[in-house]
């Protein structure tokens, strides 16, 4: 199966992204992290935690970079290359412990026509 | 959590402060005062949440099972939080709950026990938990709430809250109790 994960969540965790990914290698045949967010700055530390996840778990995966509306992007890149199946992160918390979906989230299950696993 | 919060200009209040005492429409004598910080407070709340009908859980909140709900207290009860309890007697019966979400605001939630729901408890728990609120210096409040729980979101707007964000699965809602300092 192919699988594209996207990280870049503006709540996201790193150990939100690392158990994403480990969730998403565990039934994937090939494997590929689209790293969604418009700012530079975050950008660099989100490849450091895909990067790290990837290398310490011994996961294969190819990594890119998406740019514009993370959840349109994410739907038109799983339907134009054929991908199974888009995996996000989907346990954000507010402070009182309320499980919030975000829009990027919201859009991709709402849009996908591929299966959408949200990772909690 | 997110700087981008919009809260209302206009400031809503006053609202009562507790211990607030009454009888619900069911007869039975209520009283709501603050958290207590013991543990047999603690345990009646425990207790409260693991009685919780899970048809009346909202957003993963109160969590399923007994240790979730004590990790879940663990943090909503600490000391930087406010909390006030609805008793009947030795019964917990409501909650409500105001969490610090880092940006000088709070978010608040609250919880009646099935058994109690529709007597009028949910009005007070949450009418006297925005004026402890206030008597402690919180100048705004936030919620999410699920769209379609009708029931939650006329309490929230007849007690003043303004919807301040519709684009995502759950509504925001905010309230102000005082002007920004």
């Amino acid at each position: 199966m192919n699988v594209l994960v996207g990280v870049g969540s503006p709540n996201a965790s790193p150990a939100a992204i690392e158990r994403t990914i480990r969730r998403a290698a565990r039934v994937s045949d090939e494997l590929t992290v689209a790293i969604c967010s418009p700012e530079t700055a975050t950008d660099e530390s989100l490849e450091a935690t895909v990067t790290a996840t990837l290398d310490d778990y011994d996961i294969a995966a190819s990594t890119r970079h998406v740019e514009g509306q993370p959840g349109s992007e994410l739907v038109d890149i799983a339907e134009t290359e054929g991908f199974d199946e888009i995996v996000l992160a989907g346990g954000q918390t507010s402070p009182m412990g309320k499980i919030t979906i975000d829009k990027t989230v919201e859009f991709v299950v709402l849009n996908a026509h591929t299966t959408v696993t949200l990772v909690r | 959590m997110n700087s981008e919060r919009r809260f209302p200009e206009t400031v809503s209040g006053p609202f009562e402060q507790p211990p607030v005492r009454f009888t619900d429409r069911e007869g039975r004598d209520i009283e709501i005062r603050p958290y207590d910080g013991s543990e047999a407070e603690y345990e009646a709340l425990a207790e409260m949440y693991v009685e919780f009908d899970p048809a009346d859980r909202a957003q993963g909140i109160p969590p399923g099972r007994e240790s979730r709900v004590r990790t879940w207290l663990d943090g909503i009860l600490a000391d930087d939080c406010y909390n006030l309890i609805a008793w009947d007697g030795d019964t917990a019966a409501g909650h409500s709950t105001l969490v610090p979400d880092g940006d000088d605001d709070y978010e608040l939630a609250i919880f009646v026990l099935q058994d109690y729901q529709e007597a009028g408890i949910g009005t007070h728990l949450i009418e006297s938990l925005l004026g402890y609120g206030h008597s402690e210096g919180i100048n705004c409040v936030w919620l999410t709430v699920e769209r379609w729980n009708h029931a939650a979101v006329s309490l929230y707007e007849k007690v003043g809250f303004e919807t301040t964000g519709a684009e995502s699965f759950e509504l925001e809602m905010a309230i102000r109790l005082a002007e920004d300092d």
